[in-house]
């Protein structure tokens, strides 16, 4: 039994998903009163945003942080640790949100309201964080599951044919993916005895390397599908184009790093060998992602659909580091992560305002908006720059992170990678910029305030720190030295390694 | 014990995969199911099957006394139970919805998201 009291500065380990979910059952209570809902969603998530700034804050100084729940030991109990993996993709995820809900504001129907957006936004975001911050593997399904069915509500929210035709196909591969999630940990429970991750490090390291490597397979299946890793990623940009612009935003933003975070978890950090056996499939799908999102980005004119491929490639760099562990290069990974949770974000934001101003989404029929609404053409521009990797922007660090990374390790298919990678995302981007913006004339369209805002705000949050990376930087390595030798994650837990 | 059941796990699965190989919605959601059944099955058996006694603490001890079933597993499935059976109803509505509204069970059919025949994208500037 545990008999010490958790301090309550600790409690910030666990206030970011208890926030959400108090808030979105208040926002259930308050169903009747519209006017009130974003307003409440709004003072939840900048409080969430507090507790992932003073949580982050505190894991880059102290070390990674625990509370175990209901007085039993560790191994037992479940646990709830956040290192700083975990707590700078919760706090770039609140981030993400917030500018999300404000972008909301102007752009969501009163019937939308009342069918409970806003609550599901909250569940969403609890599900995220809770996934990030969790230190026990079923407790991560639970995680997935709580995401996952707040999005299936946010997906078919409308009740469009389209969206229930793209609800068919996220639904149905996510669902089968936490199945076959749930699976590997069924058979991994069964082969160790314990579910505490903290604890599984310690437990794999002594088991038999080739049902552990079985069991990584499955993961690696289930989180590729989660994530949108080639082959398994046709559900995404099959799915992600249907909702309004603030979900795809979201959806876009935040649930494919959940899957890119439990690789880097599960391969990385609890089960190296198996990580060390499957990496050359790894390298092979990574490679494939890498390559094959973009250049689907250059034949597509549907433009979140376009959008929703140069995401499939980001996730493929990602993907990388998991298949070859240069130390750099996975905190290029992590690094990426945060730049994508933010950047995707914005772009996809970037993209509904867009569809506002010409009303519609397929780039064929864009004309003229440079001349008309050339505002939003710097944020796409800035946003594309941002995503392609171009210097000063915030998607250089994480490339240049990957790059030092497999130049060390003498990975030079990765390096060709990368770079080909950023090539071709840079002329995906481009594309669309100038069929969007250069041809042809139009008229000015007005653009409602609150999600203009929205959208700077989150360009602005890209720009700085792309400007002044060094705490990205130092954040990733911190995390990806904890990620490769996980003794100060397991002590904090209580446990010896 | 645990052969037998394992066995049965693995019929389950292979039931789920040919079911979910299927154009037809249903059959897709039919082999969902017995998926998550297989998967039940299969953290059931990974917790060891015995015929010991109930793990329930008689009083006054702190542990429950000689030979006991491990109720972790028992917990993990009914937590995998009914998140999965939510899961499914909400699929299951969400099939019938798609159906009312694009008359077709057959995924094949149901192209809204990304028609066919879409025109070449832009080849000049």
């Amino acid at each position: 039994m545990i008999e010490h009291v958790t301090p309550p500065a600790d409690w910030v380990i666990i206030l970011p998903v208890v926030l959400c979910l108090m808030g979105a059952a208040l926002l259930l209570m308050l169903r009747g009163a519209l006017r009130v809902q974003l307003w409440v969603t709004l003072a939840v998530i900048l409080a969430v945003l507090v507790c992932d700034a003073l949580l982050f804050n505190r894991v880059m100084q102290a070390g990674p942080l625990s509370m175990t729940m209901g007085k039993w030991l560790p191994p037992f109990g479940i646990s709830f640790t956040a290192d700083v993996l975990g707590a700078s993709f919760a706090l770039a995820g609140a981030v993400a949100t917030l500018c999300v809900v404000l972008y909301q504001q102007g752009d969501t129907p009163e019937a939308a309201v009342r069918d409970g957006v806003y609550p599901l936004v909250l569940l969403l975001l609890a599900g995220v964080t809770g996934a990030f911050l969790t230190g026990d593997l079923f407790n991560l399904y639970v995680w997935f599951e709580v995401m996952l069915i707040a999005s299936f509500g946010l997906i078919v929210l409308a009740g469009h044919p389209l969206q229930l035709d793209a609800a068919v196909k996220y639904g149905i591969l996510n669902f089968l993916a936490t199945t076959l999630f749930l699976m590997g940990l069924g058979l991994l429970y069964g082969l160790l005895g314990t579910l505490n991750m903290a604890d599984i490090v310690g437990a794999a390291a002594r088991a038999d390397a080739a049902p552990l490597t079985a069991i990584g397979a499955l993961f690696a299946l289930a989180f590729g599908m989660k994530a949108a890793v080639f082959p398994v990623n046709a559900w995404l940009p099959a799915s992600y184009h249907a909702p309004p612009p603030a979900i795809s935003a979201l959806m876009g933003g935040l649930l494919t790093k959940v899957g890119i975070y439990a690789l880097l978890r599960t391969l990385v950090m609890l089960l190296p060998v198996a990580r060390e056996h499957l990496a050359p499939v790894l390298l092979a799908l990574a490679i494939a992602t890498a390559i094959l999102g973009p250049l689907s980005a250059i034949a597509e004119t549907g433009l979140r659909r376009a959008i929703g491929f140069m995401l499939i490639g980001g996730v493929g760099l990602m993907l990388l580091s998991v298949a070859g562990v240069a130390p750099e290069a996975v905190a290029g990974s992590i690094a990426y992560g945060v730049h994508a949770i933010l950047t995707l974000t914005g772009l996809y934001l970037v993209a509904g305002l867009i569809e506002r101003a010409t009303g519609q989404g397929d780039t064929r029929q864009m004309r003229g908006l440079y001349a008309a609404n050339s505002s939003l053409s710097i944020l796409f521009f800035v946003l594309v720059l941002a995503v392609s990797g171009v210097p000063p922007f915030l998607g250089f660090w994480p490339k240049l992170l990957l790059l030092q990374g497999f130049v060390g390790a003498t990975d030079w298919l990765a390096v060709f990678t990368v770079l080909l990678n950023a090539l071709l995302t840079l002329i995906a981007g481009s594309r669309l910029w100038s069929h969007i913006f250069w041809r042809g004339t139009a008229e000015k369209a007005a653009l409602p305030p609150s999600p203009m805002m929205a959208t700077w705000i989150l360009t602005i949050v890209v720009v700085v720190l792309g400007l002044a990376p060094a705490i990205l930087v130092e954040a990733a390595t911190i995390a990806a030295r904890d990620l490769l030798d996980p003794a100060r994650y397991i002590a904090s837990v209580g446990l010896s390694p | 014990m645990e052969p037998v059941v394992a066995l049965l796990v693995g019929l389950f699965v292979a039931v789920a995969a040919y079911l979910m190989l299927s154009r037809a919605l249903v059959r897709v959601l039919l082999g969902v199911v017995v998926l998550g059944n297989a998967v039940n099955l299969l953290i059931f058996v990974s917790g060891r099957l015995t015929s010991a006694a109930p793990p329930i603490v008689p009083k006054g001890e702190a542990t429950p006394v000689g030979y006991f079933a491990n109720p972790l597993p028992q917990a993990l499935i009914l937590t995998a139970i009914v998140i999965g059976f939510a899961m499914f109803a909400f699929l299951i509505v969400l099939a019938l919805r798609a159906y009312q509204e694009m008359h077709a069970d057959d995924t094949d059919q149901m192209r809204l998201a990304e028609p066919d025949g879409e025109p070449n994208p832009p080849l000049e500037y």
